[in-house]
């Protein structure tokens, strides 16, 4: 297991209130997540726990976004990459008002706005994902068409660790730096983990962080499950003046769920009856203790 | 009758040939569980290497090992090996003619809940586009088991397309040669041609159009490209009144290649039942063929209209 090299500065410390809102919120994405793909019997479930605590910071602290007017031009802007882990992006968009919770349980099945992986159609979905290493590639185009029209909004990407063994991963990488997109926030979920298992096993990709620090990215280490890291992390990256920046978030692949913890075999697999049971009864005793 | 996973009969086939032929390699990029190449991967870790998330680079890297000897099965969802990597595949297999057998699974709507990032629609249109390339979807376990014998045993490349359901074993006993069509039934009033695992369903048509009194022969055409010409004219000469079936899209497809054959050589009553100019949706396989009209119904459909 790789450890983030740094630590983000505090600056605005997140009051008591705050840090439990923003928990109790990650848990709540976490607990539709198992609900959604128990009912569609279908969908990944490790990704988009992994990726719980930087959507509960993103939706209910820092993106600029209107549930109420989802096109509305000033917002914020966000491509979810690994747009497999769109259960955990739709449970967001819902519990931050952009659509009924009621149609979390429609995920997946026929005739349905939610589309297995993250799709347009859905209020607040900027792009549709799915297919690796193109989100990243597209928010590279929102953000230099931001600043060509002087527009004042930000630009976030979610990317996958297994995402960046795609070679147009790299192809955005080399080309954000030298057109200075500082508008741009790139949140990399390095669980260690892809399809098939552990990176170790099939693609090991070293540091992230060299990785794009040589290729010209402010480059931020945190761990991704600390509410604090991760906010501190997303201010920073606003600051950072004529250079886009990555945030390497260090994460857990099934996070919450103690039995899908760095489990390979919930990537893309539905829980069991008996495993279902047991997933929410974790997450509400977790509940009762934030 | 058996109802059967093609993705199983592929990994377990693979694993199979490993021991004939020692300089079998096969390559996958991150899906190999879904895709059952780690059947493979178990048995000959050596020769067996999980890429990453690389498609492009695989189908590189395939086609540099076919030049260094290597007989190489590259595989992946349709949706990556022909959309993601398809100037690699034309560039470095197609053009080089190496020695690439590209085996894919999850084509079509049939895979289902992913949605229509991951339901590729196109890939007989693209693969078909390319000189020199065999294009191959069979219908069932059975005939790709046979089908992965076959394509090991001739020179040059060739993509192999299977899908995600099982489906009954319908071709139990029959033979596959490349570029031979199959008459799966006889009939006199009208030729239902499918490829792919849709044959199913051309049966079941073939069984309700009985009831009322015409009587459907059913070809399967397991090899798209080179397409069994003769068969084509024959049935069509025949009956008089084709229709086409497969989870595909309507340009490019079987349909299209049928319309070709008839259109130079005898123009007949056509009916092409595929997807029209449409991206799929999420929904459980079998339930979306439905909704987009790759069904039984409206095979019966078009036959009773083209009855009169
Ligand atoms: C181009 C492409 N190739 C393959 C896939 C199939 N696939 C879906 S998720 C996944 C693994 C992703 O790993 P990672 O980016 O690390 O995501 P996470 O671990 O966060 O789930 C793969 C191979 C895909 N969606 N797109
Ligand atoms: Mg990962």
């Amino acid at each position: 297991m790789q450890k983030p090299t740094s630590k983000p500065t505090t600056h605005n410390a997140l009051s008591a209130t705050e840090l439990k809102t923003l928990r109790l919120k990650a848990n709540e994405i976490r607990r539709w997540v198992i609900e959604m793909v128990f009912s569609a019997k279908s969908g990944h479930i490790g990704g988009a726990l992994s990726i719980a605590d930087v959507l509960s910071v993103l939706y209910f602290k820092e993106l600029n976004v209107d549930p109420k007017n989802p096109n509305w031009d000033g917002r914020d802007r966000l491509a979810l990459s690994k747009g497999h882990a769109s259960a955990a992006y739709y449970a967001a968009l819902a519990l931050r008002g952009f659509f009924p919770k009621e149609e979390l349980l429609t995920f997946r099945k026929i005739n349905s706005k939610l589309q297995g992986h993250a799709y347009k159609g859905v209020p607040g979905v900027d792009v549709s994902t799915g297919s690796l290493g193109q989100g990243i590639c597209v928010s590279l185009g929102m953000a230099l068409a931001a600043k060509m029209d002087g527009k004042k909004h930000r630009v976030y990407a979610i990317i996958g660790d297994g995402e960046c063994d795609e070679g147009s991963v790299w192809e955005a990488a080399l080309n954000a730096p030298f057109r200075k997109l500082d508008n741009l926030t790139v949140i990399l979920d390095r669980n260690e983990f892809q399809n098939d298992g552990s990176m170790y096993n099939i693609l090991d990709t070293g540091s992230m962080e060299d990785k794009f620090s040589s290729f010209g990215w402010n480059v931020i280490s945190i761990d991704g499950h600390d509410m604090q890291q991760i906010v501190d992390a997303i201010e920073e990256a606003r600051e950072a003046k004529s250079k886009p920046s990555v945030i390497v978030a260090h994460t857990i692949k099934g996070k919450g769920v103690s039995f899908m913890e760095n489990n390979g075999s919930f990537h893309g697999k539905p829980p069991t009856e008996d495993e279902f049971e047991k997933a929410i009864a974790e997450l509400d005793e977790a509940r009762s203790k934030i | 009758m058996n109802v059967e996973s093609q993705r199983v009969a592929y990994g377990e086939e693979l694993a199979k040939l490993g021991e004939k032929y020692k300089d079998l390699v096969v390559l996958d990029a991150d899906l190999s569980t879904s895709t059952h190449t780690y059947m493979f991967g178990n048995k000959y870790p050596d020769r067996f290497f999980n890429l990453g998330i690389d498609e492009q680079n695989m189908m590189g890297m395939a086609a540099g090992l076919a030049l260094s000897g290597k007989l190489v099965f590259a595989s992946t969802f349709a949706i990556f090996a022909t959309g993601r990597a398809y100037d690699l595949v034309r560039q470095s297999i197609a053009y080089n003619r190496a020695n690439v057998k590209i085996v894919v699974t999850h084509a079509g709507l049939t895979l289902g809940e992913d949605g229509a990032t991951h339901q590729m629609l196109e890939d007989i249109s693209l693969m078909c586009g390319l000189p020199g390339m065999t294009v191959i979807a069979p219908a069932d376990a059975p005939e790709t088991r046979r089908v992965i014998h076959a394509v090991t045993e001739m020179d040059g490349p060739c993509y192999v397309r299977l899908s995600r359901e099982k489906v009954p074993s319908i071709l139990e006993d029959r033979q596959f040669k490349i570029g031979k069509g199959i008459i799966v039934e006889d009939g006199a009033d009208v030729s239902i041609f499918s490829t792919g695992i849709t044959l199913n369903i051309a049966l079941q048509a073939r069984e309700e159009l009985k009831k009322t009194g015409v009587s459907a022969a059913v070809l399967h055409m397991p090899t798209i490209k080179p397409i069994d010409k003769e068969m084509i004219i024959t049935s069509a000469k025949k009956t008089g009144r084709v229709i086409t079936v497969e989870e595909h899209s309507i340009y490019g497809g079987l349909g299209s290649r049928i319309a070709e054959v008839l259109g130079e050589n005898y123009p007949a009553r056509l009916q092409r039942i595929a997807v029209r100019d449409k991206f799929g949706e999420s929904g459980k396989g079998w339930e979306l063929l439905e909704k987009y009209g790759i069904s039984s119904n409206e095979i019966v459909r078009h036959a009773n209209e083209m009855m009169g």
